[in-house]
């Protein structure tokens, strides 16, 4: 029934599905995006802010084609911002023109103002509808934003998939949406939830693959400057700071250095730019001065560099 | 010996993944059944020779908090590494302390119970009994929250139960039905209107929900506050039950997070399997560490939804400097409010002499004695009071 022609046939083919992208995935993150096209169950993603999680779901719709469906959570969500709503003002103007026209008949006027044109689909709801180009890639962003009670309301959407709606009836998708969930762990989501995904904890990627990561992403990054900005970035992440930097801000500091033109890390430009990687006033305060000049100094005399 | 799972996968493979699903149990992670067969499906999807793969499909299943991704790694490492003698695993598969139980804490209560109800007679026994009770007193002034008293539970149960719990109402940003609420109900306005042929009769509407406030509390455990630790826990667990959005973390030397154990409706439960998860009961106190460790690794999970925070400690630091004022500018910066319960405070011109004190002071948005149950009604008040933003006269209000 799921004759989805482009899922990967193996975790090597998901691994070069991404790659293809430029997506650089650790190996065991390909092995549950690939269980979870196989399965066809929700992709729970935990991990902290920066670490490419929501990055997924972009690149899983592009690679594979398919439109990609975001519901950004923010607390109070709730159905008709999340699923659908009806549009009420042009239900109302229907049941004035009924009524100059003379109409009467309260069933038939039940079923014409709960019709599906005047049914306005929020992301949830358009995942659930069949594409041309095969079933959409549904991103639930930071669910840990919303509250617990629009998680149970996903507790449906996510095992069954499929929406009832009082007026109007079930709504079930043909075939299920690819589902990626994502949560920073701002706070515990509930265990049922989770039970209906597959879980994965996204870490820190690697100095290596950090370094391959930068390379692609900043492809005018001189091989000797990246590699200092992975390992300051690395050697930044085993310090005791309040928020430490994730990958996307790498990134973001490398363009910034590319952009000042920098040729190798000193102290001063890296002071300059610090606030690229670190996003807290205190942590900037903690890194300055000595505790700056080591790390940095440890960055440049990496002995993998 | 395959017994009644019809799976493709050879036996031997789905009587591993059995297995290994029962020693996880075991260690304490919950796997259900269908978390088996999920991974009994998975199994034939990938490729089982790859150890890595193998690795990941299966902590992807049965792994659903990254705590426990510890525990399984352990667990797999054990037990795939030598899966032909796969008879005596569960005994090689370390367990985290939670997953060996003891026997449920409630027995003292019980044994009380049933001595109580002996007729005693010679002097010996009675002699003997003095002996047990004197010794049960050292037991509870040595403050190990392992059981208590018949006694002590009816009079702090009774004193708690008595207390109108906190309920100070946050407006959230979603609506339900509410007849007097600040916006049109469109939707149910319709449906009404059909009722009488297209004519709207009467407007629907739609308020705010408003639900109590977070409470996270942070409970100092040192030496100096022994006298009072086990009545802030009855407290605690006493809201915890009531609630469903407190935090408990315990400190001294070290930082613990209690919440879950706090969650066992029984008392006694709760507080032994709150001091079993406790190492440094009556220790030292180290406020800055403690208070960073929060911020750090807790702070932002939660804190987020406009938590109030219960700070009950004495304030009596050793290494007051300035770390401590950090930190604890920090803890103000990321709450709703910050309310100190000091203890010292009961007594009569007590002064902020104490340098640890001095320093968090000016940090806190409330100031309040709590050492017996009227002080502990009145920060009930304190909680009920309408939340609005921080009070910053507050440092007088003991």
């Amino acid at each position: 029934m799921n004759k989805v022609a482009a899922n990967p046939a193996s975790v090597d083919a998901t691994l070069d599905l991404l790659t293809s992208r430029g997506y650089l995935a650790e190996r065991a993150l390909a092995t549950v995006v690939y269980l979870a096209l196989r399965m066809g169950r929700p992709l729970f993603l935990e991990g902290e802010a920066g670490v490419g999680k929501t990055e997924i779901a972009k690149v899983l719709s592009a690679a594979l084609g398919r439109k990609l469906i975001r519901l950004q959570c923010y607390e109070g969500l709730d159905v008709a911002a999340a699923v659908y709503e009806w549009n009420s003002a042009a239900q109302m103007i229907a049941i004035r023109l009924a009524e100059a026209s003379g109409e009467t008949d309260r069933e038939q006027l039940s079923a014409d103002v709960f019709a599906e044109k005047y049914l306005i689909k929020r992301p949830l709801l358009q995942a659930l509808e069949p594409d041309v180009a095969g079933p959409p890639v549904l991103l639930i962003d930071e669910l840990d934003r919303a509250d617990e009670a629009f998680e149970a309301y996903l507790l449906e959407i996510l095992s069954d998939f499929q929406v009832s709606i009082p007026e109007f009836g079930t709504v079930k998708a043909p075939q299920p949406p690819i589902v990626i969930v994502t949560s920073n762990r701002t706070r515990e989501i509930h265990d049922a939830l989770k039970r209906r995904c597959l879980y994965h904890w996204v870490d820190y990627p690697s100095a290596e693959r950090e370094l391959a990561i930068v390379k692609s992403r900043v492809p005018n990054i001189s091989a000797k400057l990246s590699q200092q900005v992975v390992g300051f970035v690395q050697a930044l992440r085993e310090q005791d700071l309040f928020k430490v930097p994730g990958v996307a801000e790498t990134i973001d500091w490398a363009t910034a250095l590319t952009e000042l033109d920098a040729r190798s890390l000193t102290p001063q430009v890296v002071g300059d730019t610090l606030g690229a990687l670190l996003k807290y006033q205190d942590d900037i305060g903690r890194m300055q001065g000595d505790a700056l000049d080591k790390v940095i100094k440890e960055a440049v005399s990496d002995p993998s560099a | 010996m395959p017994n009644g799972v019809e799976t493709p996968t050879t036996g031997l493979i789905a009587d591993n993944v059995i297995g290994f699903a029962r020693a996880l149990r075991v260690a304490g992670l919950p796997i259900g059944p269908d978390a088996v067969i999920d991974a009994l499906n998975a199994m034939q999807l990938i490729n089982i020779g790859n150890r890595a793969d193998l690795f990941t499909t299966l902590e992807s299943i049965f792994v659903k908090r990254h705590e426990h991704a510890l525990i399984f790694a352990q667990a797999f490492d054990l037990f795939f590494r030598r899966a032909e003698g796969a008879d005596n695993m569960l005994d090689s598969v370390p367990l985290p302390p939670e997953a060996k139980k003891p026997p449920p804490p409630a027995s003292r209560r019980v044994q009380e119970a049933f001595a109580q109800s002996k007729n005693v007679e010679s002097h010996e026994i009675e002699e003997k009994n003095i002996q047990l009770s004197v010794s049960d007193r050292e037991v509870l002034q040595s403050r190990d929250f392992a059981q208590m008293s018949a006694e002590e539970v009816a009079e702090v149960t009774r004193a708690i139960a008595q207390m109108k719990l906190p309920q100070a109402e946050l407006r959230t940003r979603r609506f339900a039905p509410d007849a007097r609420g600040e916006r049109l109900d469109l939707r149910r306005t319709l449906r009404g209107s059909l009722r009488t042929g297209g004519e709207i009769v009467k407007f629907q509407r739609l308020g705010r929900i408003d639900k109590p406030a977070p409470i996270v509390a942070l409970l100092d455990i040192s030496g100096s506050m022994t006298d009072y630790t086990r009545l802030f826990l009855q407290f605690l667990h006493a809201i915890t039950d009531a609630r469903k959005r407190v935090s408990v973390f315990l400190f001294g030397t070290r930082l613990t997070n209690v919440t879950r154990a706090l969650r066992a409706r029984d008392p006694d439960e709760a507080l032994a399997a709150c001091s079993s998860s406790v190492e440094d009961w009556a220790g030292g106190t180290r406020i800055a560490t403690s208070l960073h460790n929060f911020n750090n690794l807790w702070g932002r999970r939660v804190l987020s939804q406009g938590a109030i925070v219960l700070l009950i400690s004495d304030g009596l630091e050793r290494e007051a400097d300035s770390r401590l004022e950090f930190e604890m500018d920090r803890l103000h910066r990321s709450c709703r409010r910050l309310i100190w319960l000091n203890p010292l405070l009961r007594f009569e011109g007590f002064e902020a002499k104490a340098q640890g004190i001095k320093m968090m002071l000016p940090h806190v948005d409330e100031f309040r004695p709590v050492h017996n149950l009227n002080s502990m009604e009145s920060l009930i008040a304190a909680l009920s009071s309408p939340l609005t933003n921080r009070r910053l006269d507050s440092r007088s209000a003991a």
